[in-house]
């Protein structure tokens, strides 16, 4: 199984298994991992699974859709390496993932 | 002082159905709603986008599902309290006592909360000072656009909200429209029309940038915004406005004595109520094991809830569960003629 690595804003880490098929965001949630909200379940609609994609895993990435540009407009501070975890599915390709959570999600 | 048999703290469609349930046996329901405007996530978060798993309805919209609940409680004629957040919730005897934060006092045996995540509040600049100037120069919404006439003003966000303000104070003000990207969200012919101003010397757009500092003591004198790769820039201004959508916080539901994990309410699933007799939680906000966050079973859990608040609303009534199908009582309430 895949592993992602959750970084809290404060530097705690935790590397988990996370299914293929599931969102980055899931993995974390069903895992009990701090510092991603997820407010609406994952549908694309609040920015409160927004993270910084560690910049070597960043290209790496199926690019983002529009809506999801779009809701970034919305997140806590967003950068160049924002994204939103539910929008991201894990596979294979992205075992090893790492990911770092802001501050707050709003 | 509103005296009901149920208060319904939150306007979304579990909400909304359970007005439907309680009306249907009798009972009558008053709605508190922090937004100014009925249907919750499914209005503020996605009017627009398709749901396709509410039973017997292939597709919907947020707004439609909203709009045809409404229609199936029109019969009970409910009150709806919007833009009015519930802050305090104390026991007044066999009663809640509730008060709002515009002090409006509700006085009821139950209390079902269809809070979803919690109520809708602005999303604020996240660089401190922020607050020290909120309403004070800072501000994320417009009560009053003369307010801000003759002013050096800012405006931040990428959508409508952000472009139509900026459109409208720039024949009052002298107005920036600062942006994180150099593409904004909103209506493409709004954003057409704010290009055109820019380029008639009516409106100034900075993208792409974000707020770095606030400089003043008692008001604001100047921002500076930065970009990226690191430009940074300063600009002098009366006051700051902040377009960046709405977040939902669980807020004063914390401080009413609930059980709470994380930010849900655990339930009792035979009734849906909370550790207090008499208050409720059903929809997003409640948690239980096997929990499924759809608006179905925010259904199912308001139909159980109802039935529960009767016994508290009516002590001296046997509750008779009864089917709209063949039930007189239940057409009468409903308004809708007879089967015979």
């Amino acid at each position: 199984m895949p592993k992602i690595t959750y970084i809290e804003h404060n530097g705690k880490s935790h590397t988990q298994e996370v299914a293929n098929g599931l969102t980055v965001m899931e993995g974390a949630v069903q895992n009990n991992i701090p510092g991603i909200d997820a407010d609406c379940g994952g549908s694309c609609a609040c920015a409160t699974c927004h993270v910084y994609v560690d910049e070597k895993w960043f290209d790496k990435l199926p690019k983002k859709e529009s809506a999801e540009e779009d809701m970034l407009d919305m997140a806590y501070q967003p950068n160049k390496y924002s994204r939103l975890t539910c929008q991201i599915t894990v596979s294979d390709e992205l075992d090893g993932l790492v990911v770092k959570m802001p501050s707050k999600q709003g | 002082m509103i005296k009901t048999d149920v208060l319904i703290i939150g306007a979304g469609p579990v909400g909304i159905f359970a007005v439907h349930q309680l009306g249907i046996i009798g009972l009558k329901a008053e709605v508190v709603d922090n937004l100014d405007k009925i249907g919750g996530q499914c209005i503020e978060l996605y009017p627009d986008k398709p749901i396709y798993d509410i039973p017997a309805v292939p597709e919907c919209t947020g707004e439609s599902l909203t709009q045809n609940l409404l229609d199936q409680i029109k019969p009970f004629k409910t009150n709806f309290h919007l833009g009015e957040r519930v802050e305090e919730v104390i026991k007044d005897k066999n009663n809640w006592k509730v008060t709002t934060n515009k002090k409006k006092i509700f006085i009821a045996p139950n209390i079902i909360i269809a809070g979803g995540v919690g109520s809708f509040e602005p999303r604020k600049f996240s660089i401190k000072d922020a607050e020290k100037f909120d309403n004070r120069g800072i501000f994320y919404s417009i009560k009053d656009k003369n307010y801000f006439k003759d002013k050096k003003i800012c405006i931040f966000g990428g959508g409508d909200s952000a472009l139509d303000w900026a459109i409208d104070l720039s024949k009052l003000s002298t107005v920036t429209l600062i942006h994180r990207r150099n593409e904004f969200r909103g209506a493409k012919h709004t954003e057409e029309i704010a290009r055109k101003l820019e380029k008639e010397g009516k409106l100034k757009i900075k993208t792409p940038y974000q707020i770095n500092s606030i400089e003043g003591d008692d008001k604001i004198k100047s921002i500076s915004i930065k970009s990226e790769d690191g430009k940074n820039e300063k600009i002098e201004t009366d006051c700051i406005l902040g377009f960046f959508g709405l977040i939902m916080k669980l807020g004063p539901i914390a401080e009413w004595g609930l059980n709470l994990d994380k930010k849900t309410i655990p339930v009792n699933t035979e009734n849906f109520q909370t550790n207090k007799e008499g208050i409720f939680a059903i929809g997003d906000i409640c948690s239980y094991p096997g929990k499924l966050k759809l608006i179905l079973s925010g259904f199912h859990e308001g139909a159980l809830a109802a039935r529960a608040c009767f016994k508290l609303a009516r002590p001296n009534e046997k509750y008779r569960f009864e089917f709209t199908t063949t039930s007189k009582n239940v057409q009468d309430r409903l308004g809708v003629k007879k089967s015979d």
